[in-house]
């Protein structure tokens, strides 16, 4: 209990994770039906529901009824009845059986349309990482909440970059754990548009109850085109670095200097780190490069050894612009005039004062 | 009629020379080779983690009263939930009626003086404590985080004790497997030789069929531990992808134990229950043989089925479809125990004492239990629920609203032996009526949320869920106070309980045909054999205030009444 007390100093910050849509009822037991797989599911939900019901109101009518007929009270006595029936026993072990074969039949049907993806399906990338979602579209946009085409069947094929992870959709009725190592696949069609919740539903760690996003049905491809795009080239580079930070970083650090899985950083530019040896390190471009490609070679004191690797996942812009938005979070660190204007010119800038070709992305 | 003093000797309060008083001090409890003892000392144990972890329970719902952060952080969150799971599963539940009233119980329902191996029996108390530190030494270091289920590899990357826990659940898998062993044993070696397997009270069988599973399955979850800790330590590269394993992996390994786990901690308590329905029925077991052999059947088949704790794992699509069919075989065997309890109330003579409510409350907890297991058999409704709420309210159904009221129901059955004194029983109806109440508030809510799309352990979650995480926490605290009142009218009676004879129910099975509590020796006489549940071999007398066998009765008598009491 120790180390739970001694955890008691630390708050949280604000999160990232998107504002909850207002729940859609569909029936007192299921939220809103929103894909094609609701029949598949809602409707032998409600059959195993009230066969179990009528069972249990047998089961549980017969025992009051007999505790109260038979209780034990002056002059009752125990009445002589058979100790076994192999028929009525026989009959009850094995009727119940054909009901258990409806069920698996039907169930087993609903399963293999929910696994088995039709061919016209588009593919969306889904990466899981502690603890945030981030979403891949084919025409190269990605984004944190998903966004879907109604009536578009969509494939999502989905890897985890640390621990397992599964995506859960109540409205879709969809689930499927994203396992780290190989990839994962699962599908749905939208029925109805709508913003609906996506959880993460299999434990990963300590912010897995904020592992949780949105899901936008939109009506037409040019809405969700609207939606997903984002002008990396025009945008500036403090401004990309901060998508990018949402996108990759916020699942486990802080943009403000409150301690997350890893460390705030905010704050944090220029500032002297002590390490795990106990030498010290400062904040500056060249240990915040080495941070993202190489994390573990210089671990500040108190943190574990647990953050991927971005060599090859974050190129050289991106590195840039994740440095000019953590930059920005240091109030008095010395922002460079270029950082404010579009991240092509900014490009250009920069390689004019390095006197070498920036890389191309 | 009155009755021979010979039974008033035997069957009498054991004022002097019972099993408590026989020697005195600590030392002739902490190496005493008795099984009653060690049963005693394994309650007391088992009691103590229930508390611990019920007290988790408590902090977890309390934190849980609305959704955003009340006083835990996420990460504090985690663990006490881990906490709450692991002891509950490993501490207590597993040990719960096997080791503690099994242990108690098993050698007499036999006839016998002991189990086979006392000196085992004791060590597999010493394995608990050993194993239970452990978990706690977790605890009290860095915590745990990683749910129960140690689910590699986020198991392997933590920070917090993994491996002390998993050292804890390792050394209490051992101390399950010598429980299992001495009772297979025992049951095999020690009983009189006129009772063949279908005189065996069915308490009996079901803790045979348990027993075989914990020898057949633990030592799978021995081995994953160890893998788990030698991938932790040494990267040998097995279940984590980062140096070539597969998470997916260790669930099948993690399953191929805890499923059948599952059955270690729900077979003992139909075993309960059946003893409980016909003794307080005074009416004989209804389908002997169908409640013998389902324990059995649910033993062999629940190996079969820990596939379908991964449905949406990844496993491939066929083996889940298998999975699926044959987890809808287990449910007939349970399903045939539950038709042949009520079978027994029809036309018995029911007494609604105690471990009566509790028993018919085991009956209409775990029918939930089970009837909601379809919901998650069944391959289409699993993806939707899998990890949800819906899964959670399942198991607590069973495993608190079965095993808890089993244990509760068969603590006061068998109370007045292990002590020689009877209970309130007016306050024991309470006490159960509240654990009713208090499970069914705190539990039933869950199926409602995680149908709607509640996921399991989070810390945080979203306003619709509110109403209902409400509810189950007053609930929670109405279920943590029916259970205190139900431990302390035991405790009170240990102390301030009506003395009481060796047989106050009128059963039928071995144990009660001793003084009450026990001689050191258990019987001090030779066993009359009769079938565990012949009850008209019982009738009761007044002057001893408990149950005598006719034989005792003195021929003199002018009449032999009829087995009917008309108290208890």
């Amino acid at each position: 209990m120790l180390n739970l007390i001694g955890l008691l100093a630390q708050t949280e910050s604000e999160s990232l994770v998107p504002e909850a849509p207002a729940y859609r009822e569909g029936s007192y037991w299921f939220p809103e039906a929103a894909s094609t797989f609701a029949k598949d599911v809602d409707p032998l939900f409600m059959l195993i529901f009230w066969v179990s019901l009528v069972f249990f109101a047998g089961i549980v009518g017969f025992m009051i009824y007999f505790v109260i007929k038979y209780r034990d009270r002056p002059g009752h006595k125990v009445e002589k009845s058979a100790s076994h029936n192999t028929a009525l026993e026989i009959a009850w072990s094995v009727l119940p059986g054909f009901l258990l074969i409806w069920f698996f039949v039907d169930g087993a049907t609903g399963f293999f349309n929910m696994r088995v993806t039709p061919g016209n399906a588009e593919q969306i990338q889904v990466i899981a990482r502690q603890f945030n979602w981030e979403f891949h579209y084919p025409n190269g946009d990605a984004t944190t909440e998903l966004h879907l085409v109604r009536n578009r069947p969509v494939e999502f094929v989905m890897e985890s970059r640390d621990v397992l992870h599964s995506f859960f959709v109540p409205a879709f009725r969809q689930k499927q754990d994203v396992v780290p190592g190989r990839y994962t696949y699962t599908w749905v069609k939208p029925t109805k548009e709508g913003v609906f919740r996506l959880y993460c539903t299999e434990y990963c760690g300590d912010s897995h109850s904020l592992m949780k996003t949105n899901v936008t049905v939109h009506n037409t491809q040019e809405e969700r085109d609207q939606a997903t795009f984002y002008p990396w080239e025009d945008e500036t580079p403090i401004k990309n670095g901060q998508r990018l930070f949402n996108m990759k970083c916020s699942g486990c650090h802080n943009n403000t200097d409150v301690k997350k899985t890893g460390p705030g950083l905010g704050g944090i530019w220029g500032k002297t780190e002590t390490l795990a040896d106990g030498s010290t390190v400062e904040v500056n471009d060249n240990y915040f490069r080495e941070s993202i490609l190489n994390p573990g070679a210089k671990l500040v004191a108190g943190y574990a050894n647990q953050m991927p690797s971005f060599q090859g996942k974050l190129n050289d812009d991106q590195i840039f612009w994740l440095r000019a938005y953590i930059k920005s979070l240091t109030p008095d660190a010395k922002i460079e005039d270029e950082l404010n204007l579009p991240a092509s010119e900014a490009r250009e800038k920069v390689g004019e004062a390095d006197g070498e070709k920036p890389a191309a992305e | 009629m009155s009755a021979t003093p010979q039974a008033q000797k035997l069957f009498g309060h054991a004022e002097e020379n019972n099993y408590l008083k026989c020697s005195s001090g600590i030392k002739s409890w902490l190496f005493t080779l008795d099984h009653k003892r060690i049963g005693i000392m394994y309650l007391i144990g088992v009691t103590v983690a229930l508390f611990l972890a019920g007290i988790f329970a408590l902090i977890l719902r309390s934190e849980l009263f609305t959704g955003d952060e009340n006083f835990l952080t996420e990460a504090q969150y985690n663990q006490m939930f881990t906490l709450h799971g692991a002891i509950m599963v490993f501490a207590f539940i597993i040990p719960s009626i096997p080791a503690a009233l099994g242990n108690f119980v098993l050698p007499m329902m036999l006839g016998a003086k002991d189990v086979a191996f006392p000196r085992l029996n004791l060590a597999s108390f010493y394995l608990w404590m050993f194993g239970t530190a452990f978990l706690l030494t977790a605890m009290l270091t860095n915590g745990l985080d990683t749910g129960w289920t140690f689910y590699t590899p986020y198991s392997i990357t933590t920070t917090t004790a993994v491996i002390y826990a998993t050292m804890g659940a390792f050394i209490l898998g051992f101390s399950s497997i010598f429980t299992g062993l001495n009772f297979l044993v025992t049951v095999n070696t020690m009983r009189p030789k006129s009772m063949g397997w279908f005189k065996l009270p069915l308490f009996i069988w079901s803790l045979y069929a348990t027993s075989i599973i914990q020898i057949l399955a633990t030592p799978v979850l021995g081995i994953t531990l160890l893998l788990l800790i030698a991938e932790r330590v040494m990267h040998i590269g097995i279940f984590d992808p980062a140096y070539g394993g597969d998470p997916v992996l260790f669930q099948h390994f993690f399953w191929f134990y805890s499923h059948p786990a599952v059955y270690i901690m729900i077979l003992p308590a139909m075993g309960v229950i059946s003893e409980l329905i016909s003794v307080y029925s005074h009416k004989k077991i209804f389908g002997y043989s169908f409640i013998a052999f389902s324990s059995v059947a649910i033993a062999l088949l629940g190996f079969l089925v820990w596939g379908h704790h991964m449905f949406t794992s990844g496993q491939s699509q066929l083996v889940t479809l298998v999975f699926s069919a044959i987890t809808f075989s287990v449910a007939i065997p349970s399903a045939v125990k539950v038709f042949n309890w009520l079978a027994t109330l029809y036309k018995g003579s029911i007494k609604l004492v105690t471990p009566m409510c509790y028993a018919l409350s085991f009956i209409f907890l775990f029918g939930i239990g089970g009837l909601t297991g379809l919901f998650l058999g069944t391959l289409s409704t699993d993806i939707h629920l899998h990890d949800t709420y819906f899964v959670v309210a399942h198991f607590h159904f069973v495993m608190v609203g079965g095993t808890l009221t089993a244990l509760l129901g068969g603590l006061y059955h068998w109370w007045p032996k292990m002590f020689g004194r009877m209970y309130n029983d007016f306050l024991g109806r309470v006490g159960c009526f509240l654990v009713f109440v208090g499970f069914n508030l705190t539990f039933f809510p869950q199926f409602v949320m995680g149908s709607r799309g509640m996921p399991r352990r989070y810390a945080r979650y979203d306003p619709e869920f509110e109403i209902f995480h409400q509810a189950s926490t007053i609930g929670a605290f109405i279920l943590g106070i029916g259970i205190l009142l139900a431990f302390g009218v035991l405790v009170h009676a240990v102390f301030f309980g009506r003395k009481i004879g060796g047989n106050p129910f009128g059963a039928a099975s071995l144990e009660w045909q001793s003084s009450s509590p026990p001689s050191f020796h258990n019987f001090d006489h030779k066993i009359h054999m009769n079938a565990p549940y012949d009850f008209g071999a019982m009738v009761y007398d007044e002057e001893m205030d408990t149950y005598i066998q006719r034989d005792f009765v003195t021929p003199e008598s002018p009449e032999v009444p009829a087995a009917e009491p008309t108290k208890a």
